[in-house]
Parts: C-alpha cells; structure tokens; sequence
C-alpha cells in the first residue's frame, strides 16, 4: 500500500515512521549503524552543555549587585527553581538543593528543546539512556539524602511501613517497596522519554504524512497541507510539552528528596 | 504490517533499552555541567542574592540608624536650646538685679556724699559765724565805749571791761534778736 509512495521529497524516509527513524547513522564514522559514540544525539547533548556552561559564565562572570538584562535573566532561571520548586516542595532545606535542580532543570529544558530547533528536530531525550542517567542520579540522591538525615535502619523503616494497623502491613510493604525503590526511577525515566518520543513521532506522523498523500495521489495536496498545518500546531503543543516535561521532571525529584527528608509519612 | 515489519529488520532497536555509548557520553556531559554550574555559577548567585538582601537590609538599618541619631541630636539641640534661654533669663533677670543693687548703692553713696558736703558747709559756716559774731562782739564793744567815752568825755574803757556792760547789753540785743 506504501510500497511505492516512499520516494519523498524529505529524502528515504518511509511512512508510517517507525522505532529506527530515531536511530540515526553515525556522524563518526560517517553512516555507520552500529557506532553510537559521536551520532547526533551526543552531538546534541555536548552542544546543550556547551550552551549552558557558556550562557551561565558569560552572564555570571561579573555579577553586579543591580543586574544587568543577561544576568537578570539567568538569575531569574536560578531564582525560579530556587523559590518556586526547591523552597516550595522541600521548605528551607531546599535552598541548598537548588544548584543541582536548576542543573538539571537547564539541561533538560534545553535538551528537550532541540526538538523543535530547526536542523536538530528531535531531541536526545527520546533516547531513553539520557533521562534513565538523570532519574538514576535523582534516584541515588534522594536515597543518599534519606539515610545521611535518618539513618540506615530509620530511613528504611519511614520509607517502608506507613502508619497502619499491623494486619495490613504485609500488603503494604511490597507496595510501598515497589512503589519507592522500583517504579519511581522507572516512571521518572520513562516519563520524560516517552513524551519527548511521542512528540517526535507524532511530528514525523503529520510531516511525512502530508509527503505520502501527495505521493499518492495529487488530488489529496489540500489534505497534504492541513496535515502540515497540523505539524504547525503540533509544535507549538511540543514546545508546551518541553517546558512542562522539564518542569516535571526538576519537581518530582525534589519532591523524592522532600520524602526522603520528611519526619512523617 | 509494514511497522512489525521494520521492527523485524535489520538492527531492530528497543527504544527502551538504553544505549551503552550514550549513557557513558550523558554521564560524562551531565557530570561536567553539574561540576561547572554548581561550583562556579550558583554559588555566585546565592552570594550576589545575600549582597542584595544586605545592600537593601543594610540602606534601611543605616537609614533607621541616621534617622534616630538625627532624632536624637534634635532633642538634644531643643535640650539645650531651652537650657540657653533659661540661662540668658536668669542672667538678664542678674544683670538687672545687679543694675538696680549699683544704682541704689550709687545714690546712696551720693547722697550721704551730698548730706556730708552739705553738713561740711553747715559747719564751716557755722564756725565763721561764730568767729564773726565773737570779733564784731568784740570791735562792736569798743567802738561803742570809744564812742561813749568821746560822748562822756572821759574814757569809759577801763570800766566797761570791768563791769562787763557791753556784753551785757550786746548779749540782751543778741537774746532778743534771736527771738
């Protein structure tokens, strides 16, 4: 059915977009399939940190006590992860957290961007090794953090018996062991991957689409177009979804170490 | 059926299942921007926050302070505003005491200075008065017994001074003359 509509003017891709659409070849060496040192998406996250390590020095290398536009406006992403995600979820405490959450708030919200960058179009976070390094650092963080405040045994005991009737413990250990120690990396890992792999599936879907009706026949180039409006749209809805997903992502990992942290259930 | 079809394919990736090289590469990327961010940037900014909160905290304590200080100089200044008056009061009210005391001592020494010329006078007179009434006495009772005795003839002088006749009748003229 598709067979002979794959000749698209965006190059070899093929419609319907499958996994391997996010498995580029190589840059180093050029087109291999099987190296995944230098591809696009390493490229891509040196490129983020280069970014940031720069934008932060350039703009913090002279502070000034009444700011200038650039270092009030790196200070306004600092001050906004500071005050509204790190104070907010773990209280005073958190204000010593907040360098590492505006890391990694940065890092992901500029990673995610490259999504809808032109020329980059996908971001690295659809590789699910990127957001499991982060949720794994989280993870050890907020385990870390939970034992040096509580103790070994302590920590364990708060993290894993809530305060309910003995009778029922043997149901809720497992859970609560699963829930705290198994799924919260997982879902935090996953979560960020799948949103940025959705995102870019469904652009593909709609790009390669409108090719594939035009392909196909002529008379369908009005239907061509709105599937391209649609990828307009789309973008805007991933541009959102960028944003959110950073956000969620810097939130949900202090509110781990808010848990960890926290002297009742 | 085309999609199971490419999953089939050639190197069938798992998109869930990381890859070994980038979790190597993210770790190494990541470690690096943490290390430079958190160590050289963040800590700048929470210094640069606290310099503000102390800038603004500071301007207003020192503000406060300036306006209490000024506060108090203000009463001082009014403390020893009033003390001056009170103090000029009291030496104007002394100096006008003081004046009045002089002029008193001053007319009370002129005029026992004025009652002692006069008393001086009054004496001085006095004596000459009795000096000229005691010589004329004297010229007075001769030239009346040279008269009498140029009238007599005979010189009535020895005998005046003996009876004492002149002063006599000298002393009668005096006693009624003073009446």
């Amino acid at each position: 059915m598709f067979g002979q509509a794959n000749v698209l003017a965006a190059g070899q891709a093929e419609f319907p977009p499958s996994v391997e659409d996010f498995y580029l070849p190589s840059i180093l060496p050029w087109g291999a399939h099987d190296s995944y040192w230098i591809t696009k998406f390493t490229l891509m996250i040196w490129i983020a940190v280069g970014v940031l390590i720069i934008f932060f020095l350039a703009t913090y290398r002279n502070p000034k006590l009444v700011p200038t536009k650039k270092q009030w406006f790196a200070e306004s992403i600092y001050g906004f992860v500071r005050n509204n995600i790190s104070v907010d979820m773990i209280g005073h405490a958190g204000v010593r957290f907040a360098p590492y959450f505006t890391t990694l708030f940065c890092f992901v919200l500029v990673t995610n961007a490259f999504a809808i960058i032109p020329f980059f179009q996908i971001s690295p976070n659809s590789h699910i090794a990127f957001p499991a390094i982060l949720a794994v650092i989280s993870y050890l963080l907020f385990n870390y953090i939970g034992i040096r405040h509580h103790g070994f045994a302590k920590y364990f005991k708060h993290a894993l018996i809530p305060p309910a009737p003995w009778y029922i413990l043997p149901l809720l250990v497992p859970i609560e062991a699963f829930s705290t120690f198994i799924i919260r990396p997982f879902s935090l890992a996953v979560r960020l991957f799948a949103n940025m792999f959705a995102g870019h599936m469904l652009l593909l879907v709609f790009t390669l689409g409108g090719f594939a009706m035009l392909n196909a026949n002529a008379w369908l180039a009005p239907v061509s177009v709105v599937s391209w409006v649609m990828t307009v749209a789309l973008t805007l809805l991933e541009a959102l979804v960028i944003v959110l997903q950073a956000y969620v992502f810097t939130v949900l990992s202090a509110s781990y170490i808010q848990g960890a942290l926290a002297e009742e259930h | 059926m085309f999609f199971l079809a490419a999953e089939g394919g050639e190197s069938g990736h798992n998109p869930i299942i990381p890859i070994g090289e980038e979790i190597v590469v993210g770790t190494i990327a990541f470690a690096v921007l943490c290390f430079v961010l958190i160590k050289f940037v963040f800590p700048r900014m929470e210094q640069t926050f606290q310099a503000r909160v102390d800038a603004i905290e500071g301007g207003i304590k020192r503000a406060e302070a300036a306006q209490a200080e000024a506060n108090q100089l203000l009463e001082q200044y009014r403390a020893q505003l009033a003390e001056a008056r009170t103090d000029a009061a009291k030496i104007r009210d002394d100096a006008r005491a003081d004046a009045e005391g002089i002029r008193q001592d001053i007319l009370a020494k002129a005029r026992e200075e004025s009652d002692r010329v006069i008393q001086a006078g009054k004496d001085a007179l006095a004596a000459e008065r009795a000096t000229i009434v005691r010589e004329l006495r004297a010229e007075v009772g001769t030239i009346a017994v040279d008269l009498a005795s140029k009238i007599v003839g005979e010189s009535l002088a020895d005998e005046a001074r003996r009876k004492g006749t002149v002063d006599r009748f000298l002393s009668g003229l005096e006693s009624t003359g003073a009446r």
